[in-house]
């Protein structure tokens, strides 16, 4: 017999809010700027992938394709003073957030003009101006951070929100429990982003959890929290705007599962031998540039002139990234130490 | 050149491949556990092709939780089991600092001498693949602060090979530091390689006129160096330190008292330094011995920057040593 009061306590899964059904149809000029901002992420680093082999990036070098719809619609409903915590797989969210192109290449190139000035790279884009706390290469890293970030606007009574995104493989480390506790605790305004892609590296969901609904495991720590489909950007967007809104109204957090897939390897270097070339083929189907531009040309909201035209500003205005970023220049080698301390002024 | 029919060709990663396989065979009480080391074939490919030898009971792919792991590696250690841990890289370590040092480190004495942790930890450090300032670093030099801990640093095929068996037979933590940049070096192996000693330093290079004290990534950078040194006229030892705690003194202060200068070679930051302890255990020992200074080769002190050009400004390179050693023979008298 349980001992009275020992019974084991079960999350309620009503907590977990039912993903809602799929938004109606955008307006066209929102639509084609979905559309843009998709098409934007997908063509850089398509272009990234290129210049890898062309050894002009180097480096780990993890690419967003297949992921596109989240950034986008996780990002289109943040107010212009909201922060942004991202990881690693990070380019997509800098150039949604309106970190240039060119700049981010050039970083990209480890260039002097880059966004972190080349001592970054890949994993280390960082943009004050826009409130984009990095790329943080080290897996649950950033959690805390935004529960930091979070902090700060709560004791100064800004009302403003931090987006922190990370991958599903994070909810395994100590870190996420806690920044999760914390956040939910003092009621801090943080939207937790949890891109879950199915796989860590070479780990699936299933092989690294218990239990695998990470919503649940959100919930049991009182933040409201419910999936969306990361294949569709109206339905990310959607859950993204609830979550904002129900952040803003100072309730404390929320946490959003953006269920989608890497179609790529998980950096340069991997051979995949962990997932079936099927499995990924079927995910494909799902592509959400391809599934989106269906839904609108449906609807009749986009055509082949659209595409050709988006497909035109998207090209020119990668070409002069990469111009940006071949053209830049060599942070010299005396300047090595620069940064490490803040500089002073009249120091 | 055609290989001495007793050797046969072959990687640091297959010499460390090699190295786990043997483990495996021979002592059933030992297994491999971290991330991404079975089905992912290992994140620097060290452990691929283990998991179908061996089953994902002795390959054992983890969540990411670097405390939570190293601390069952402990805790099996404590109850009979021969666990190896792989950490991806020394930049990860950190998540699990409170386990290896708080624990791993501690146990057996705060025990007083009733629990041992016969545990090793295997993962990659140092920098040269531009990976930047979050898996990037030499933080092996704060390990060695540690008492309790043994670490090891192999920079050769051969200790690739042979230190993975010894270390398993030590009775308390190992911890192994595998230099990122050295997986891929490749050379010849005696056929018949097998275990190693992990207690001495070993001179890679006899020379007569200064030595150069180096570790794990850094050895290759002052061979090289000792051989531009040779067409200069200068005869430098090379001492390749192998364990880094406990050290070797002996055959440092031996070396520097044959040659009476010597060029510590470090990819760590210089303050605090595993190359500021040997610096002082020379000066303690060998001081009426030296004819010049000391002198430090180590990473500059900043976050590892991720620009090719910045990232070899920031680590030890053969020219550096060759300037560090020119400067202590112009001192000759
Ligand atoms: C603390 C830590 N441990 C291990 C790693 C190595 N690593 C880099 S990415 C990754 C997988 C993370 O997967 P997930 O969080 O799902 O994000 P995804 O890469 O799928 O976007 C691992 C294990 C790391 N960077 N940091």
């Amino acid at each position: 017999m349980t001992p009275p009061g020992k019974e084991p306590r079960r999350v309620d899964r009503d907590r977990v809010a039912a993903a809602p059904a799929t938004a109606a149809a955008p307006e066209r000029q929102h639509a084609l700027n979905l559309m843009r901002e998709m098409l934007r992420i997908r063509r850089f680093e398509e272009k990234c992938a290129e210049l890898y082999s062309a050894a002009k990036i180097r480096g780990f070098l993890h690419l967003y394709i297949g992921e596109e719809a989240v950034a986008v619609g996780a990002i289109q409903p943040l107010e212009s003073d909201d922060a942004i915590v991202a990881t690693y797989r990070e380019h997509g969210h800098a150039l949604v957030r309106g970190i240039s192109a060119a700049s981010i290449m050039a970083e990209l190139y480890g260039k002097r003009e880059g966004c972190s000035r080349g001592r970054g790279g890949s994993m280390h884009i960082f943009d004050a101006a826009t409130r984009f706390y990095g790329g943080n290469a080290i897996v649950g890293g950033g959690l805390p951070l935004a529960v930091g970030l979070a902090l700060a606007d709560k004791m100064n009574r800004r009302p403003r929100v931090t987006a922190c995104f990370f991958g599903e493989g994070a909810v395994a480390e100590g870190e996420f429990h806690e920044s999760m506790n914390l956040a939910a605790l003092w009621k801090l305004p943080v939207a937790f982003f949890c891109e879950n892609n199915l796989y860590a590296m070479g780990t699936a969901l299933k092989r690294s959890e218990s239990e695998t609904d990470l919503c649940l495991k959100a919930s049991s720590y009182e933040i409201p929290a419910w999936p969306a489909d990361g294949m569709d950007v109206l339905a990310c967007e959607d859950a993204a705007r609830r979550a904002l809104l129900a952040v803003r109204a100072g309730d404390g957090p929320c946490f959003v599962e953006f269920r989608t897939y890497r179609f790529r390897a998980h950096s340069m270097y991997d051979p995949q031998l962990y997932r079936a070339k099927e499995e990924v083929e079927e995910w494909k189907k799902r592509d959400p540039l391809v599934i989106f531009e269906a839904f609108l040309r449906e609807r009749s909201l986009f055509d082949d002139d659209d595409l050709k035209r988006l497909e035109e500003e998207v090209g020119a205005e990668l070409a002069q990234a990469v111009e940006f970023a071949e053209a830049g220049t060599w942070e010299p080698a005396a300047e090595l130490t620069r940064f490490v301390y803040s500089e002073r002024a009249g120091g | 050149m055609t290989a001495a029919p007793n050797t046969v060709r072959i990687t640091y990663r297959e010499a460390m491949r090699q190295a786990l396989r043997e483990a495996l065979q021979r002592d059933p009480r030992v297994f491999l556990m971290g991330e991404d080391v079975g089905r992912y074939g290992g994140c620097f490919a060290v452990s691929k092709g283990l998991l179908d030898e061996f089953g994902p009971e002795r390959i054992r792919d983890t969540p990411l939780s670097e405390s939570a792991f190293v601390g069952a590696g402990i805790g099996a250690a404590m109850g009979g089991m021969r666990p190896i841990v792989e950490i991806m890289t020394v930049n990860f370590s950190l998540l699990a600092l409170d386990q290896i040092v708080n624990n791993a480190a501690a146990i057996l004495y705060m025990s007083g001498g009733q629990f041992n942790i016969p545990l090793v930890i295997r993962m990659t450090t140092g920098a040269g693949r531009q990976l930047a300032a979050q898996h990037s670093h030499s933080l092996e030099g704060w390990f060695a602060h540690i008492p309790g801990l043994r670490i090891l640093a192999p920079a050769t095929l051969a200790d690739a090979r042979g230190m993975l068996w010894t270390a398993l037979q030590d009775p308390d933590p190992v911890l192994i530091f595998e230099n990122g940049a050295l997986y891929n070096m490749e050379g010849e192996l005696a056929a018949d390689a097998g275990a190693v000693d992990i207690d001495r330093a070993a001179i890679r290079r006899a020379g007569t006129d200064v030595s150069l004290i180096a570790y794990g990534g850094s050895l290759g950078k002052a061979l090289e160096a000792a051989e531009a040194l040779a067409a200069a006229g200068v005869n430098a030892e090379v001492v390749d330190l192998r364990t880094l705690r406990p050290l070797d003194s002996a055959t440092i202060i031996d070396s520097v008292t044959r040659t009476h200068r010597a060029a510590i070679i470090d990819e760590g930051w210089r303050s605090g330094s595993l190359a500021a302890e040997i610096s002082a255990r020379i000066l303690e020992s060998a001081f009426y011995e030296l004819d010049a200074p000391v002198a430090r080769v180590c990473g500059a002190e900043a976050p590892m920057p991720y620009a090719k050009h910045l990232e070899d400004a920031a680590t030890p390179q053969p020219a550096a040593i060759v300037d560090a050693v020119r400067g202590m023979m112009a001192e000759r008298g």
